[in-house]
């Protein structure tokens, strides 16, 4: 901090994809900018470290990117996703900004491979980032350092202060130690409010408690709750959170992508009574994935119990954690806590139910159960192939929807109109955009897109 | 069901085998190298693909820095620390005698107190066996003494090294060598393919998380090097019993334009990887053969300047004692090739030839 200026011309909030895109974007508009980090050096990079692409418009190929993919199909899918709830406006503008993104992110030191192999149904929409997020994270902060952009590690904004339509200074506690930080403008990126159990528990229930977290436990809200408490506008449900059904060994933070499980489409999924809940065949595993999060929320204890046959165990993307085996079915259920009696039950129900058929992994098969309350439409095959497998599912959260409300220029509202040196970008704002829902790799993009227009345009705030 | 992911004591295979399966469920890396790719054909990890994975590693770096599941992390994803210790201790199982072979791998002090040895050796092999006659170095010893003393400590080592290679393939199950395989594995290596990162800016060795192409030039300048030096050495051979030319050669003849420009290479090589490796972070790589991969290193460094001021000392008075060293030195090179990093080289061969004969890696899944 010897080498600080009195008064930076742009102080940064965060240490993500959207905070280094705006760190960069104004430093090459010749600003002075400084970055503050919540998490150690070893952890920065928040939820973006455990990302491996972003969306991206494109009119032909252009690599990684296979085919096109148009504004117009981009704009379709989001809707589809939201519901409609989005601002299309600002949703277009975050389509249409994508595509020059691409570039912009290898002249600044991100890498691309073409698509992760078990996904290549994602070649045509999503560039993949060689090594993920974490790589892109370095590309970044190693830019952001040759630009004399300085990075403040372990530097928690605790306070972002207010004045009327201006902003101030920064409550900041650095390496535990109490600073204020003075700049001409402000750019917040620092991601929803995911980590904050307590908040979670108070928007969602108590049950929360028991959620896993599968990215960064530095994303607690801090400034985002300052901010609303300073009037600033807010979007999106604050009792709504993005969660998927991810290994119930995972650990409570920072799990990632590894702890994601792909399964359920091939298994029966049974609660703590040992019995079935939902349609495990209901659509391809992509597009019901992130409905498994609410779904085994509403269990009891917040725990389902995925159990597959030796037919189905290579049919899905390898596990991080091997799966509980056994021999008879009633094993498989005493080594997960289930009741043997009960589980039997079940899949002896399940298991009559099956009707003969072409079974396709792949595709809809329509292979589905006769005459269950709770039916299987696809890819039902009685299990009865030992050895038998079990994964335990618990609800994982991505992220949450409740945001700060900002303009297409990323500025920041209060109830009297913009906060002149004020800017959002990414997580922080994504629900200005995205209402409810998500589309895989549109969280880079909105971080992305409006990092590098709140780099824009706080750096010609302070020109 | 809670997993216990605190360190127990896992030996290097089954910390390899744990790390492994970790990236099979995230893939982040794919686009880096061929150990990726590679370990993509399955779910368990037999204690043979892991060595042949291991092989595979260049020790790039880069996807410990890519890696999100880094120490502190629970995960403590150290790859190329684990790939390396793997790799290690395949050398050292394979080789053949054994303890030689743990001696040499770990302890650079061991192979300097080699060449103390040999270097004691030819001194009084140089002044009891002088010739009668002869020119350059032959005035010292004769061509037939060399031809004797070298040829076995070149080509025994060479067949312990290809007892080692053919038990390697069978342990990570090679399958039949066809010249396709070959050539695809000649070409990775003589490019340094996977050295790359992916895209085609090097690597993260002696600049933390920052691209370098250096260990790759380095390495190419002393690989290069090296099989000038030897193309130098065999074409001599030819002179000498083909054409019945004799040593010592002008700066243009054949041996000359090959050596001096290959040793040289080798020089700027070891002095290269040598700086490099001092700057690199240990702990990434197998830390306990530092030692002896680094006394290696200057080795060769050594084999190539001793041979280059020979060359110069022509005619002077020196000749003898340089002789006495550089010959020690090709001979200790020589000794140690079974049991020193120089096997990489025969390992890392037979490690792409076999992945190139393997299926391709996994497909689309569900
Ligand atoms: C496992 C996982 C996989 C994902 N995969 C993808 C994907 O492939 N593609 C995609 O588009 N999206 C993906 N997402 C979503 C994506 O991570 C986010 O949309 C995106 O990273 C948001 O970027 P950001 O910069 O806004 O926030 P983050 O990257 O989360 O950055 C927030 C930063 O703010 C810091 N911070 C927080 N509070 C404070 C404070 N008080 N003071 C100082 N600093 C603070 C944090 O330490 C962090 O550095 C994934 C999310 C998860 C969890
Ligand atoms: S090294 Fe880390 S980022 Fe790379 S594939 Fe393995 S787990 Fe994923
Ligand atoms: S260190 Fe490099 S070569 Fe080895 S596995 Fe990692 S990326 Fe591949």
């Amino acid at each position: 901090m010897k080498d600080w200026p009195e008064t930076f011309d742009i102080a940064v909030v965060g240490g993500g994809n959207a905070a280094l895109c705006a760190a960069i974007t104004a430093a090459e508009a010749g600003a002075s900018v400084l970055i503050l980090e919540g998490a150690p050096n070893s952890y920065r990079g928040g939820n973006s470290r455990h990302t491996r692409n972003f969306r991206c418009m494109h009119k032909g190929p252009m690599f990684p990117l296979t085919d096109a993919y148009e504004e117009e199909e981009y704009l379709h899918d989001l809707m589809l996703v939201t519901k409609g709830k989005t601002d299309e406006g600002l949703a277009r503008l975050a389509i249409r900004s994508s595509e020059e993104c691409l570039p912009w992110m290898q002249a600044h030191g991100v890498r691309f491979q073409p698509s992760l192999s078990g996904t290549l149904s994602l070649s045509r929409t999503n560039a993949f980032f060689l090594g993920g997020g974490k790589a892109l994270v370095n590309a970044y902060y190693n830019t952001a350092e040759d630009l004399g952009v300085k990075v403040a590690y372990e530097a928690l904004v605790s306070h972002v202060h207010r004045e009327g339509n201006r902003i101030t200074y920064l409550e900041v506690e650095i390496a535990g130690r109490p600073v204020t930080v003075k700049a001409r403008a402000f750019v917040l990126a620092s991601g929803g409010f995911q980590a904050d159990i307590d908040w979670l528990a108070r928007a969602w229930g108590p049950s929360a408690r028991n959620f896993l977290i599968r990215g960064t436990p530095y994303n607690r809200g801090v400034v985002l709750r300052d901010m609303i408490d300073q009037g600033a506008e807010q979007v999106g449900d604050p009792t709504q959170c993005h969660a998927v059904a991810i290994d119930g060994r995972a650990p409570k933070y920072d799990g990632g992508i590894v702890t994601r499980l792909d399964c359920v489409p091939f298994s029966i999924v049974l609660n703590t009574k040992g019995e079935r809940f939902y349609n495990e065949g209901e659509d391809v595993w992509p597009k019901r994935y992130a409905i498994w999060g609410r779904l085994v929320a509403a269990q009891p204890d917040q725990v389902g119990f995925a159990l597959i046959d030796a037919k189905s165990i290579d049919l899905f993307m390898p596990s991080v954690f091997p799966p509980v085996k056994a021999d008879t079915i009633e094993e498989l259920a005493e080594k997960m806590g289930l009741d043997p009696q009960a589980v039997r039950q079940t899949v002896d129900g399940f298991n009559a139910a099956c009707r003969p058929g072409k079974f396709h992994p792949t595709e809809l098969d329509g292979l589905a159960t006769e005459g269950l309350d709770v039916p299987k439409t696809n890819w039902a095959r009685p299990l009865d192939t030992p050895p038998f497998y079990g994964y335990q599912l618990r609800p994982g959260v991505t992220f949450t929807y409740l945001g700060l409300k900002v303009d297409a220029q990323a500025q920041v509202h209060g109830a009297e109109g913009p906060i002149r040196n004020l800017w959002a970008a990414g997580e922080i704002m994504a629900g200005s955009i995205l209402g409810q829902g998500y589309l895989a790799g549109f969280g880079m993009t909105i971080g992305t897109v409006f990092g590098r227009i709140a780099g824009k345009e706080a750096a010609a705030h302070v020109a | 069901m809670s997993l216990d992911l605190s360190p127990p004591i896992l030996s290097a295979t089954e910390d390899a085998r744990r790390q492994i399966e970790i990236c099979n469920a995230c893939r982040y890396c794919e686009g880096f190298c061929s150990v990726f790719p590679a370990m993509t054909r399955q779910k368990a990890f037999a204690d043979g693909d892991l060595t042949q994975l291991a092989n595979l590693c260049h020790n790039c770096r880069g996807c410990y820095y890519a890696c999100q599941y880094t120490a502190p992390h629970e995960f403590a994803l150290n790859i190329p620390a684990a790939l390396a210790e793997v790799r290690v201790e395949s050398w050292e199982r394979l080789a053949r005698p054994q303890t030689i072979a743990r001696l040499f791998q770990t302890h650079g002090v061991a192979m300097a107190g080699l060449l103390v040895v040999v270097l004691a050796l030819f001194f009084w092999a140089l002044s009891a066996l002088r010739p009668e006659a002869g020119a350059g170095f032959y005035a010292y010893l004769t061509h037939n003494t060399l031809v004797a003393i070298f040829a076995p400590a070149f080509v025994l080592p060479l067949a312990l090294i290809a007892l080692s290679v053919r038990d390697y393939w069978r342990e990570v199950g090679g399958g039949r060598v066809r010249l396709a395989h070959v050539l695809s594995a000649f070409d990775s290596a003589a490019r340094m393919k996977n050295l790359s990162g992916g895209h085609g800016e090097g690597c993260n060795f002696e600049k933390g998380d920052r691209f370098s192409d250096r260990r790759r030039v380095y390495h190419q300048l002393m690989m290069y090097g090296f099989l000038l030096c030897f193309a130098s050495t065999a074409s001599a051979t030819l002179l000498h019993y083909g054409l019945a030319f004799e040593a010592p050669y002008s700066l243009i003849s054949v041996p000359k334009l090959l050596g001096v420009p290959g040793g040289l290479m080798m020089v700027v090589g070891s002095a290269g990887l040598g700086w490099l490796k001092l700057r690199a972070d240990r702990s990434l790589g197998a830390a306990r053969v530092w030692g002896g991969e680094m006394a290696f290193v200057l080795l060769l460094g050594a084999v190539a300047l001793t041979g280059l001021t020979l060359y110069a000392a022509t005619g002077s008075t020196l000749v003898k004692p340089l002789l006495a060293i550089h010959l020690s030195t090709v001979m200790v090179l020589f000794l140690l090739m079974p049991f020193s990093k120089m096997v990489h080289g025969f390992y890392r061969l037979a490690a792409l030839i076999a992945e190139a004969g393997k299926p391709a890696p996994a497909g689309e899944r569900a």
